[in-house]
């Protein structure tokens, strides 16, 4: 039977995270993300699954220890929260440039700068536009319950070693620090050596007779070749666009309106979708689960049968253009949203839905 | 059902883990359950509040802006929370260091004199539990036995020698809550 | 009964011994009680005000307990991204070298995300004053483990106490600065008593004078109690300091005229 836990989402990922065979974890303390660390640290699962949990000097360290045991085909996985994030875009731009697998967390906080610890959905952009320099995706996961939150550590790696692809799980303060009843999986042992060789041949563990030698890096100075790298990468993305999309609806068969939201937000909104349809409004939540890849064909099928689209995020409105682009602006598509650190109420939304959707 | 529950004081008074005994009971029983804290270092020797909601249906937000109970423990948190409370809902708070009565009249009050009571018995410590006794009184969402296992669960097993003690508050809690104004 | 004095005649000017310095603000500080943030906080400015520099002086606050460093100092005063206080020192500095500048940082922001910067500049040799708190933890966040942590000393991150083995041994930042040929003046100072207190008084007016006649860079650790972040009451915390906290990093100057003190 899968064993019941009260938890907070910071410590379900990191529970979730060794259940899933993690071989090491590299993080700097900020809040409101200490606890994985802290969660970590205190289960000490060097001593019965062998991962390995290290405080680093820096998140710019931490996303660099994450690089190197990532070459070797090691689960590795990093998490911070919004400035930190920042800190590590030129390492998380490496480890997707060398196509190597690895699991990222950031539980955002307000920005920008040294912003606020409060809850905040405002490095949407940053985090499925790419982030750092150059041209490339993380596939981001966003969950919306603690729940989730452990079910996304394992699935993250599972996706990451699918497509040598960083994966990033885009949390927020509430998704955090919020309890929630969790179901966790079974532990599943870490790879030996052996697989490791086996199911990541690119990795570098040592040359053995019998395989050239491995090379993991992000650079080629011959532009054509570089070309083909990033055209390969393109194809990766479109492959995962293809096969990867999440998403939910909440009361969306009769729906005249739609709300889109993701993450806590989608929470806040589907009680806004209930506190609506208790008032005579016909309305629906659809709540993307990947933000990249984005769903836009599901979106796209709305078109025709609903009257407007509300999206609902805790940040002057980014994903609002991926709905815009999904919807190919052939459906009025409002923004509301609250931000710097504050959560929307389920009250706020209905009243933003009355105002700019139905009303305007 | 669904009960929407908002508990705020000082930092140290148990706040945060009355909640979480409550959901971890509510878990016990089968029900679904989300405890939102406020969090940070506003929280240094500052008010503290948590968001427990109990369900037997999925828990849509895990922020609300209105509540079924409002437990209350210091002024600044009954000047911040008494009007958030449902019309017909239910306010406890605790009268020590009260000075602005709660005066609305749609709602149903009760004070439980839970840190008194503890200070005399020596029970400073669970006074927390007190309170919780209280509530339980008014509104017996979580069965005793399920209370116990919340108990076992979240306290750590260093500590499952005080479960009794915890108890006993509980059962003293239901005897201290008194009526104040009921509508 | 004459010998009795009353508060009216104690509030009277010549009987005034103390006032607090017009260059901390009167807003009340963030600190927990009983922290040495706020001590040191006023014998800086009290030494800025000394010096007659307020309006010469400018502040670099980290990011930390004293992140807010700023809403307490009453100087113009910027607020540095986590680690980065001695690089926006520097360039302050080489725009405006007739400016006084100091960073004021905490160990996490000095001695682990910002070691190159701390290092660099002290290696060039800023004429810049760098105002280290060594409270071996991390007490903005929490109380996670500091690069400054004592061996076996329990945090958050550490809850076994830090095992130097994995998590490597405490950091004498200062005693490493002290090394470099650009780094004129370093000491280690305290201020959780009275004649602690003067003394990294006096420690702090020299490194402002040393700074004031292009030096080099000057380098003051104050080694501080975070009795939230060690869980202890302040005089718990500073008894324990006094037994833990000096025997590993000890009071005194260090560098003196550019020559490590034997
Ligand atoms: C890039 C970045 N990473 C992490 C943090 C979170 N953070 C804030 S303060 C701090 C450590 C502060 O410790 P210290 O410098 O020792 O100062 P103290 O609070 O003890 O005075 C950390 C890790 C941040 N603000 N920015
Ligand atoms: S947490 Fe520690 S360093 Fe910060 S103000 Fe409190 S005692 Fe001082």
């Amino acid at each position: 039977m899968k064993e019941l836990k009260l938890m907070k989402g910071n410590e379900a990922v990191a529970e979730a995270a060794i259940r899933a065979g993690c071989d090491g974890y590299f993080g700097y303390p900020i809040t409101p993300q200490s606890e994985i660390m802290e969660y970590l640290m205190y289960q000490d699962p060097q001593k019965t699954t062998g991962m390995v949990v290290l405080q680093a000097e820096s998140e710019v360290a931490a996303i660099n220890m994450v690089y190197g045991g990532a070459s070797c085909g090691k689960k590795v996985m990093t998490s911070s929260s919004s400035p930190g994030i920042s800190l590590k875009q030129e390492g998380i731009s490496y480890i997707a440039g060398a196509e190597l697998p690895c699991l990222i967390v950031n539980i955002v906080r307000g920005g920008p700068g040294l912003g606020t610890i409060q809850p905040s959905q405002s490095d949407y952009f940053q985090s499925t536009k790419g982030g750092g320099h150059g041209d490339y995706r993380l596939i981001v996961l966003a969950p919306s319950s603690v729940q989730e939150m452990a079910d996304f550590a394992g699935l993250g790696f599972d996706l990451a070693f699918k497509y040598r692809n960083p994966v990033l799980i885009l949390g927020d303060g509430v998704i955090g620090q919020m309890m929630e009843k969790v179901e966790l999986d079974e532990f599943k042992p870490r790879w030996t050596e052996e697989e490791i060789r086996r199911n990541t041949p690119w990795s570098t563990m040592g040359k053995l007779n019998n395989r050239e030698r491995n090379i993991i890096t992000s650079l080629d100075l011959d532009s054509h070749k570089q070309e083909k790298h990033v055209a390969h990468l393109r194809d990766k993305y479109l492959e995962i666009e293809k096969n990867e999309v999440r998403y939910e609806e909440f009361q969306c068969e009769d729906a005249e309106y739609l709300i889109v939201a993701y993450g806590s937000s989608a929470r806040i909104s589907q009680k806004a979708v209930e506190l609506a349809r208790a008032k005579g409004i016909k309305v629906g939540l659809l709540r993307p689960i990947t933000l990249f890849p984005f769903p836009k064909k599901p979106l796209l099928n709305y078109v025709g049968k609903i009257k407007g689209i509300l999206t609902v995020e805790m940040s002057l409105g980014q994903m609002i253009e991926d709905v815009k682009l999904a919807v190919e602006c052939k459906v009025k598509v409002e923004h509301f949203g609250r931000f710097g650190g504050i959560i929307p109420t389920p009250d706020e939304v209905v009243v933003a839905l009355e105002k700019q959707i139905i009303g305007g | 059902m669904t009960e929407e529950i908002i508990i705020a004081g000082f930092g140290g008074q148990g706040v945060l883990s009355m909640g979480k005994i409550l959901a971890y009971s509510g878990i016990m029983q089968n029900q679904e359950v989300s405890w939102m804290p406020s969090y940070g270092p506003e929280m240094r020797g500052g008010t503290a509040n948590v968001t427990v909601v109990l369900s037997d249906e999925r828990i849509s937000s895990p922020i609300i802006n209105s509540y079924d109970t409002a437990i209350i423990l210091n002024q600044q948190s009954l000047d911040k929370f008494e009007a958030t409370v449902k019309p017909g809902g239910l306010l406890i708070y605790d009268p020590n260091g009260i000075t602005h009565y709660p005066s609305r009249k749609d709602i149903n009050i009760y004070s439980i004199e839970a840190s008194e009571e503890a200070g005399k018995l020596g029970l400073a410590k669970v006074f927390n539990m007190i309170v919780l006794g209280g509530f339980l009184k008014l509104k017996p969402l979580v069965k005793p036995e399920f209370i116990h296992k919340g108990l076992e669960k979240s306290l750590p097993a260093r500590h499952h020698k005080l479960i009794p003690e915890n108890e006993k508050a509980i059962d003293i809690g239901k005897t201290l809550i008194k009526a104040v104004h009921l509508v | 009964m004459s010998d009795i004095v009353t508060k009216e005649q104690i509030r009277r000017p010549e009987n005034l011994v103390y006032s607090k310095t017009k260059l901390l603000t009167d807003k009340a500080l963030s600190y927990c009680p009983g922290c040495g943030h706020g001590t040191a906080h006023r014998i800086l400015m009290e030494v800025i005000e000394e010096l007659n520099a307020q309006e010469i002086t400018i502040g670099i606050a980290p990011v930390g307990c004293s992140v807010l460093a700023y809403e307490f100092m009453n100087i113009d005063m910027q607020q540095a991204a986590h680690g980065r206080a001695p690089a926006l020192a520097t360039a302050v500095k080489r725009l405006m070298p007739e400016k006084i500048v100091f960073t004021y940082q905490g160990d996490g922001d000095l001695a682990a995300i910002g070691t190159a910067e701390t290092i660099h500049a002290c290696n060039r040799g800023e004429n810049i004053t760098i105002i280290f708190i060594n409270n071996g933890i991390y007490g903005m966040t929490g109380g996670q483990m500091a690069p400054t942590t004592l061996p076996n000393m329990k945090a958050s991150t550490c809850p076994y106490g830090r095992d130097v083995t994995t998590m490597g041994n405490p950091l004498r930042m200062t005693e490493l600065v002290a090394q470099l040929p650009g780094v004129h003046f370093v000491t280690r100072q305290a201020v959780h008593t009275p004649s602690a207190v003067r003394k990294a008084k006096k420690a702090l007016r020299k490194a402002f004078d040393l700074q004031k006649e292009n030096k080099g860079l000057t380098f003051v650790e104050i080694v501080s109690n975070c009795n939230s972040g060690w869980k202890m009451t302040p005089v718990q915390s500073n008894k324990w300091m006094e037994e833990n906290m000096f025997p590993f990093y000890p009071l005194g100057d260090i560098k003196v005229d550019g020559q490590l003190v034997k």
